[in-house]
């Protein structure tokens, strides 16, 4: 037997699809992260808000799921592409995304990423046994109306206000 | 087996991949001029935040707590999304450019 089959072998099959998962999340955001055009960005962080959602599920997060993709590429992505079409004329999209500083950024997000992996790999953190998977979108409803009540209600207000306001500034001015 | 080890996906796996995405949203809001590609880059600061705490929701603390806190994030999230790109068309009404670098009346 190949060595490759052996290893396929040994790693669980819900393991194959998280790694999968997590490649899908990490090209999204490396695509977003360097590529040139703004419209092949906002594409790619689409398939990395997809591939965070497919982790949130193997979380046995469900209902956080399917927020993320109702959310996140439902509303928030094509808000991007709105203002991304609403800002660029058709015929600059090529290089409509210009990079500065390149070298100063490449450091400091490398510092940021040496320290928070070597904190993530290096530190001895007391997991609990796995857990079979339990109901959670009810469980979540009580919460919220409960032991989360406050924060709930101040949440609701504030996204009620950003949306007023969002749309009293994106409006044109009326000129008399 | 030892050394496949790393294979079995647990709590440091999703701790790794999460100090990536935000690596990498750190990045891409440090290198952008365009201000849309600067709020790519905050969705995925965002997004590493939220691995983070379902992770540990499900592998520390148990419970929902975690998800809950998530939860919050994506609607905060999406309130920032909003107000956001409507500052950035009210500065392209005004300015005729999104260009971060350009923006700057306020110089001197």
């Amino acid at each position: 037997m190949s060595p490759v089959a052996d290893v396929f072998e040994i790693i669980r099959l819900s393991d194959q699809v998280w790694f999968l998962f997590a490649t899908l999340a990490v090209v999204g955001g490396a695509g977003a992260a360097f590529s040139r055009n703004l419209v092949y960005s906002a594409f790619a962080l689409l398939a990395a808000l997809f591939g965070v959602a497919a982790l949130f599920a193997w979380l046995s997060a469900d209902y956080l799921a399917i927020t993320q993709l109702i959310v996140y590429v439902g509303g928030i992505l094509v808000l991007f592409l709105f203002a991304v079409m609403l800002t660029n004329r058709i015929t600059e999209v090529e290089g409509s995304n210009p990079i500065v500083g390149y070298k100063p950024a490449a450091a400091v997000s490398l510092g940021v990423f040496g320290m928070l992996a070597y904190v993530a790999v290096s530190t001895d953190w007391k997991t609990l046994p796995v857990t079979s998977r339990f109901e959670t979108t009810a469980p979540i409803g009580d919460m919220l109306l409960s032991t989360y009540l406050l924060p709930f209600e101040i949440l609701s207000v504030v996204i009620l206000g950003a949306l007023v306001g969002a749309v009293v500034m994106a409006r044109k001015e009326m000129k008399n | 087996m030892d050394q496949l080890a790393i294979l079995q996906v647990g709590l440091k796996h999703f701790l790794f991949l999460a100090a990536l995405l935000f690596a990498l949203g750190t990045y891409t809001v440090l290198t952008r001029r365009n201000a849309v590609g600067v709020l790519i880059g905050v969705e995925l600061v965002l997004n590493a935040a939220n691995i983070n705490l379902v992770a540990f929701s499900h592998y520390v603390t148990g419970g929902l707590a975690g998800h809950v806190f998530a939860l919050f994030v994506i609607v905060i999230a999406a309130a920032e999304a909003a107000i956001a790109l409507a500052i950035v068309l009210s500065i392209f009404q005004n300015f005729k450019t999104i260009d971060a670098t350009k923006i700057d009346v306020m110089r001197n």
